[in-house]
């Protein structure tokens, strides 16, 4: 994975809580067997009636997501940051996340920031006001910055190191394969195997 | 120090841990489907990486198969899918029970019936409703790909701890009240996503007199108020139910893992972040009139009144206005299925209301089988020929249209009362409104025509 330090860019405002994964990406976009190629279907229904706050020619290009409290909730589809990502959005801010949908935005290297609720309403009001508005999400700093604003947020000590590091979490942990071997070889004999 | 069932199963999965980190804990049993499963395998295979433990992973065909037809019914894209799980299964010595055979069926249903779920273990599943596997007192929680991925090279998982929430249910259930009212009412309580960042352990006398079913349905909703895990401690009712299944210990195994499972409590003291009260005795039947499972009420209320932007959008998704009597809304499908209410129980609840009577002209109605051999049990008892006989299609084992990803799904501006787990906007069909409910709720306003209070038909 490519290290993540800093995103700086537009905001694009979703003013919507309890946004689910179904409407991120619908279940039809499942069927591949890829990785990307997920952006074209990004609130493919919401998109599909016209209007869609992410279509308007002022959020052409955003790359900072400000959304409502518990972004992400429902299924553990991780098509849904893959979509986001490839959309072009490389940070989220909200005030909550559903906890598997923020896992899998930091496996896709997507930054998803928790702010308090006030905090993500002003963002909300000054882009709605003026969509050019710039922003700085720095992972390093662990702040939101611009033009008369600054904001301290925090995030997993461990997610943070591991997106500023780029680092494949499958090599961290095949570093324990001998506490992984120890361990499994003091699992009681009872417990089932698929054979 | 005292401690939650909750800890003692984290603590019993440590296989690292250190200051400042995660602790990395050891997967008991990994459950694979087609749909999450096909890039993680992918990415093993890019860098050269192997399933560590084929033995202690098992993988099934259920988001998208059809459920009649066998798989030429299945378009393109899903046959590609089922057709890459088969062949990473091969190449990698994982047993697959894919589609046709007798033991496939939804993930989280054949886990339980096989016996492969048990008590004390640690569960994950590339999808979210895997908390359903906590009925049996095991710590089971929905990843996603990369972390599938991930389980399938090192059998392990990196985790933060979790706080602990008790919801304490007690009292008896009124007839025609069930484990699905249970958590219907509860989430309408919480909201979406109070149980964020927690383990949930539900306990009390209510849970207690559960079926193992019971408990299924009401773990499985767990995810639904944003709960990492549920579980429930397993006591004579567990044992009783996995006694004899096909990966359940034998002989002197089965007493060294029951006098293990029988330590598998919270201790009397243990700290809770938050212990939430249910009042079994005062729960009614439950339909959610929105697009979240919170947008919930009993049947014998009305459409509430908006209370927020949410409301409002649900409001005009599902065409409904504020002051309507849940039981004026005429329905047009109804689903009975998913892995939170399609075991045997939930179809002979089901059809002891459909018993003699028959589907109103007016609707279509489905059941959908969690299994297939539960399909086999249904009909071994002549289930299928209530459901048929009262105008209900009998399908075949799947996850169906509980998310739509097979030719089961609902026609634009189509209503239905589900006995599924996810009222979000189209999820059961794009433009589709859902209701869901408990199985006889269901069989109920499949018979009527309209959402109903199921106790007026017993």
């Amino acid at each position: 994975m490519e290290p993540v330090t800093q995103v700086s860019g537009h905001m694009a405002p979703l003013d919507l809580a309890d946004v689910d994964t179904d409407q991120i990406i619908p279940k039809q976009f499942l069927k591949r067997i890829e990785r990307t190629g997920y952006g074209p279907f990004l609130f493919y229904d919401w998109r599909a009636r016209g209007n869609f706050v992410l279509d308007r020619p002022e959020h052409k290009g955003a790359s900072v997501l400000v959304a409502g409290a518990n972004f992400g909730c429902g299924s553990s589809r991780e098509h849904a940051p893959w979509a986001l990502r490839d959309f072009g959005f490389k940070a989220i801010i909200a005030p909550s996340f559903a906890d598997i949908f923020r896992n899998n935005c930091y496996k896709t290297g997507l930054l998803a920031l928790t702010l308090p609720e006030s905090q993500v309403r002003h963002l909300m009001d000054l882009v709605t006001e003026d969509p050019t508005v710039e922003v700085t999400v720095d992972l390093r700093a662990q702040r939101v910055h611009g033009d008369g604003f600054d904001y301290r947020f925090e995030i997993d000590s461990f997610a943070r190191e591991m997106l500023l590091g780029g680092l494949d979490d499958i090599s961290l942990v095949e570093r324990h394969d001998s506490d992984i071997a120890a361990y499994e070889k003091n699992r009681p004999e009872w417990l089932p195997t698929g054979r | 120090m005292a401690k939650t069932l909750a800890q003692k199963l984290w603590d019993a999965h440590v296989v690292h841990s250190a200051q400042g980190e995660p602790d990395l804990l050891f997967v008991d049993l990994h459950l694979v489907h087609e749909v999450t499963s096909p890039q993680a395998f992918e990415g093993l295979r890019l860098a050269g990486r192997k399933v560590r433990r084929p033995d202690l992973t098992i993988a099934t065909m259920d988001h998208n198969v059809p459920t009649r037809g066998g798989v030429r019914a299945a378009d393109e894209l899903s046959r590609k899918q089922m057709e890459v799980l088969a062949e990473n299964c091969r190449r990698e010595g994982i047993p697959l029970h894919q589609i046709g055979s007798r033991r496939q069926g939804i993930v989280h249903v054949i886990g339980p019936e096989l016996g492969l779920t048990q008590p004390g273990m640690l569960i994950v599943c590339g999808d979210s409703h895997t908390s359903t596997h906590g009925a049996f007192g095991a710590l089971a929680f929905g990843i996603g790909t990369s972390e599938v991925e991930l389980v399938l090279a090192t059998q392990c998982l990196p985790q933060k701890r979790q706080g602990d929430i008790a919801v304490e249910v007690s009292g008896d259930l009124p007839l025609g009240v069930t484990a699905k009212d249970i958590v219907l009412g509860l989430i309408g309580k919480t909201g979406t996503s109070l149980g964020q960042g927690h383990l949930v352990e539900y306990r009390g006398s209510t849970i207690r007199g559960l079926s193992m079913e019971g408990r299924m349905t009401v773990c499985n909703m767990s995810i639904e108020w944003g709960a990492k895990a549920g579980m429930i401690a397993p006591d004579e009712t567990t044992f009783n139910y996995l006694e004899g299944r096909p990966h359940a210990p034998r002989g002197a195994a089965w007493e060294a893992a029951l006098d293990s499972w029988r330590s598998l409590t919270s201790d009397d003291d243990a700290p809770f972040d938050r212990v939430i009260p249910v009042d079994a005795t005062k729960l009614e039947p439950h339909v959610t009139w929105g697009t979240t499972p919170a947008q919930v009420v009993p049947v014998t209320g009305r459409v509430p009144a908006p209370r927020s932007e949410t409301d409002e959008r649900a409001l005009r998704y599902m065409d409904l206005r504020p002051g309507t009597a849940l039981a004026d809304i005429a329905i047009d499908r109804v689903f009975i299925g998913s892995c939170t209410n399609a075991r045997l129980e939930d179809l002979r609840a089901a059809a002891s209301v459909i018993h003699g009577r028959h589907v109103h002209p007016k609707v279509r109605a489905m059941v959908v089988p969690g299994s297939t051999s539960v399909k086999r049990a249904a009909e071994d008892e002549g289930l299928d020929a209530v459901f048929k006989a009262a105008g209900f299609e009998w399908r075949n084992a799947g996850c169906s249209m509980c998310l739509g990803m097979n030719p089961d799904i609902l026609a634009p501006g189509e209503r239905c009362a589900s006995t599924s787990n996810r009222n979000f906007e189209g999820r059961q069909g794009s433009g589709g409104r859902t209701h869901l409910m408990s199985p006889p709720m269901a069989a109920a306003a499949a018979i009527t025509g309209h959402l109903v209070d199921v106790r007026e038909l017993m």
